[in-house]
């Protein structure tokens, strides 16, 4: 059985990272950096990466990491989901590092990894496009051969922090091929030529959505072109798992602050968490975050082993996760009562943060699908 | 000389070497057992054990499932009964009763739960009224196993209406076979009667018949329903292989014990069918059932983590969390989901039950068995307090009972 608690060494530098947030991301400065365009502060993202070294935690050390593994990185994340934290580490290390660590050349993860690692350049995953699916095989921006270099053409959605990253890591295939044949990761300068890019208005303020829009863009291959499916498949899987610490994170604050409050808010002349209907939706809600929490470092463990059933328990954990943290959010806006749905009060930026984490990356829908699909089920129909 | 597992392992060995004799009654074998200390090896050297640790336990069955030995009588009698009475009982009361447990001569049921006193056990009416050195005792007890062929039972009465609920109550040994009781099958919505309702009807207990103090039987009973706790994990199922008089009889003993749980695996859900279920049926096709076996299948791999995590954290000797209401509420979450979703794979079939039925009636039993799970051991709603109460501090439910003389509380009105 993979190791399910955290050493006495990890829980130490959770303390350390939770002190950080503790300082550096109360409630003001995620709804400062909410309504703030870039969405994050550059100066405690560059003490993150300084002080921390979350940014390369999980990366190896030829290319500026700490040789940490997923199981050290979801501690990093559980604290940024209690602290709703506002940061470049999603889009740009989740995501768009792990897609470089795991699809491009030796050479180009030397000249990439480092720089996000360190903080000093922030770089975004371009993948999702005009479809709910979240499957890179259903990409269809063309990559075209010119010269040494590529022109890509298409648009981009829900590209998280896309608007303002230095670089861009894009998906492309070429023309004609389909699924996950002629997959390629390219590089984009985030000013190149023929890129627009636009900050979408979204759900949650907290991460950023971009839309890019590609006219014959200028772009270097990351890795063997034609050959990225894999990369990006175990990319999104680990992307999952990680969102799934960050959700479990977010779950257990929202556990802790409305239990507080259940204890202290007297209706009829006793604290509400004394009616036994606020208590059990309490002990629905502990039992929900405990099932996710296990499931969430379960995942972790078997992908810092490396483990064959990985997909599926991404997709396991993504959905049973996402769910989980749903329900706590909304269970607490229900405890609250009025207070709870106001703008003043904290309940919504995690009701935001639980609905949007749902839905990105696929939904519970999504991944229960693929479950199913990798469990083989209506495998000896579908084949017929 | 100090106690290691591979000194008791060697001296138990030795012993069942020299001593197990498969052609040997069960009962002259079991007096053996009685003599020797080696049937329960972890009660005191006094009282037919050899006062090993508890975790010696595991050893000394292990090497009697080796040499293919029969233990003690299983039950409530060796599992329940005699550890509150090593406990609580006076040494008149243990001579007099451990003996015919270990050899199965006594069968001993539980008097514990009444129609009305199930969660709120402590508020039971059955009455235990002083006549000189007897109690005449009257009232009815329910879901008592076995009890249609036990000698003895462990018996909760009210023997003082004046104090605190918690107070009165007192601890009997009690004889079944004496005019005034009467048990019955108790049948359920499942078909099955696994277990009975007793009804007592001025009977009698002596004074010495007491286990601990009159008044004080709550802690007695805590102690039971501590050791009850402790059997629910240990499960031994192995048939006894070989044969002989001593293996054959022990085989009518345990079809006889095993009689009422005949239907318990139905009463989780059977989630192990699943998948095969509906690949047989062409219905792992339809995206709602899919959807619903990954989410049953989510659940039950997550609560099994859960449990997992649990006991890594106790290896690590920190604190235990809430691991046990939650095992129980996922229980029975896990049980109903399984039991839609079976519904949900057998379509119209699912009407059908006995040989007609689909897997030859075991849906049927499935769909039909699922509600006990989430009453039995303490319901849902219970374990849900016990989760807002004792691990989220959340502040206890107001009582109206407390410190009040029971006489006064309000009760059923069936009561």
């Amino acid at each position: 059985m993979r190791s399910l608690t955290y050493s006495d060494e990890q829980e130490e530098f959770r303390s350390v990272v939770r002190r950080f947030l503790d300082d550096h991301s109360p409630p003001t400065e995620v709804r400062r950096w909410m309504e703030d365009d870039a969405g994050f502060d550059p100066a405690v993202w560059r003490r993150l990466c300084d002080d921390l070294g979350v940014g390369g935690l999980h990366l190896p050390e030829a290319y500026g990491g700490q040789a940490f593994s997923a199981v050290e990185q979801s501690i990093v994340l559980q604290e940024m989901g209690r602290a709703l934290l506002c940061s470049p580490y999603f889009g740009s290390i989740v995501l768009a590092a792990t897609a470089i660590a795991h699809g491009a050349t030796d050479a180009a993860k030397k000249e990439r990894l480092p720089d996000l690692a360190n903080g000093s350049q922030r770089a975004a995953l371009a993948f999702a496009e005009q479809t709910s699916a979240w499957s890179p095989h259903d990409v269809a921006m063309t990559a075209t051969a010119d010269g040494a270099d590529f022109r890509l053409d298409g648009s981009k959605r829900f590209v998280v922090d896309g608007h303002s990253a230095d670089g861009l890591v894009v998906v492309a295939r070429v023309p004609g091929s389909t699924g996950t044949d002629g997959l390629s990761l390219f590089w984009v300068a985030g000013d190149a030529d023929g890129l627009e890019r636009r900050r979408l208005e979204s759900l949650d303020p907290s991460r950023k959505l971009a839309q890019l829009d590609f006219a014959g863009v200028r772009a270097a291959a990351l890795g063997a072109p034609g050959t990225a499916a894999g990369a990006l498949d175990h990319t999104l899987d680990l992307a999952c798992i990680a969102l799934a610490h960050e959700m479990v994170g977010g779950a257990e604050r929202v556990l802790e602050t409305t239990v507080e409050y259940a204890k202290t808010r007297v209706q009829f002349g006793r604290p509400i968490g004394s009616f036994q209907a606020i208590k059990h939706k309490c002990a629905d809600m502990l039992v929900d975050v405990e099932l996710a929490k296990s499931t969430a470092i379960h995942a972790a463990a078997a992908a810092a082993e490396g483990a064959e059933d990985l997909p599926l328990l991404a997709a396991l954990t993504k959905a049973l996760v996402s769910d989980a943290y749903r329900t706590a959010a909304t269970e607490s806006i229900q405890i609250h009562g009025g207070i709870g749905f106001t703008w003043e009060h904290d309940c919504h930026l995690y009701f935001k943060r639980a609905r949007s984490a749902a839905i990105l990356l696929g939904d519970a829908t999504h991944h229960r699908e693929r479950m199913a699909r990798l469990l083989e089920l209506g495998a000896s129909k579908a084949s017929a | 000389m100090t106690v290691t597992e591979a000194s008791v392992r060697a001296e138990v060995r030795a012993w069942l070497e020299a001593h197990w004799d498969p052609e040997l009654s069960l009962r002259d074998w079991r007096e053996r057992l009685a003599d020797s200390g080696w049937g329960c090896p972890t009660w005191p050297e006094a009282w037919y054990g050899r006062g090993l640790p508890l975790a010696m336990e595991s050893v000394v069955r292990q090497e009697f499932r080796r040499a293919g030995a029969v233990g003690i009588a299983s039950g409530g009698g060796s599992g329940l009964a005699a550890p509150t009475i090593l406990e609580h009982g006076s040494d008149e009361l243990k001579r007099a009763l451990l003996r015919p447990i270990i050899t199965g001569e006594h069968a001993w049921c539980q008097l514990f739960s009444e129609p009305g006193s199930g969660s709120d056990l402590a508020g039971l009416t059955t009455r235990a009224d002083r006549d000189g050195d007897e109690f005449v005792i009257s009232g009815q007890k329910v879901w008592n196993t076995s009890a249609h062929h036990a000698q003895y039972g462990m018996l909760l009465a009210r023997t003082n209406w004046d104090v605190p609920k918690h107070r009165g109550i007192s601890y009997f040994a009690f004889e079944m076979e004496q005019p005034g009781v009467t048990v019955r099958p108790l049948q359920q919505m499942n078909g099955y009667a696994s277990f009975n309702e007793v009804f007592i009807n001025e009977a009698r207990a002596t004074l010495h018949q007491v286990i601990g103090q009159v008044d004080q039987g709550w802690s007695v009973a805590l102690a039971t329903l501590a050791h009850e706790r402790r059997l629910a994990g240990i499960h031994d199922d192995t048939p006894l292989e070989g044969s002989g008089r001593a293996i054959e009889e022990y085989r009518e003993e345990r079809a006889h014990v095993m009689a009422p749980y005949v239907w318990y695996p139905q009463r989780y859900g059977r989630v192990d069918l699943i998948v095969k279920r509906a690949r047989e049926t062409g219905r792992d096709n339809d995206p709602v059932v899919r959807q619903e076996i990954a989410k049953l299948l989510s659940l039950q791999r997550a609560a099994g983590w859960t449990a997992e995590r649990a006991k890594q954290a106790r290896v690590l000797g920190r604190p235990p969390g809430p691991e046990g209401s939650i095992g129980k509420l996922c229980g029975s979450h896990i049980a109903r989901q399984a039991a839609d979703t079976h519904a949900l794979i057998s379509e119209s079939d699912a009407l059908l039950a006995g040989e007609d039925g689909p897997e030859a009636g075991i849906i049927a039993e499935i769909l039909l068995s699922v509600p006990g799970q989430s009453i039995a051991g303490g319901t849902d709603e219970i374990q849900r307090n016990i989760l807002a109460e004792r691990q989220l501090g959340l502040p206890r439910d107001p009582t109206t009972d407390a410190g009040k003389p029971f006489r006064d509380v309000p009760r059923n009105v069936a009561d």
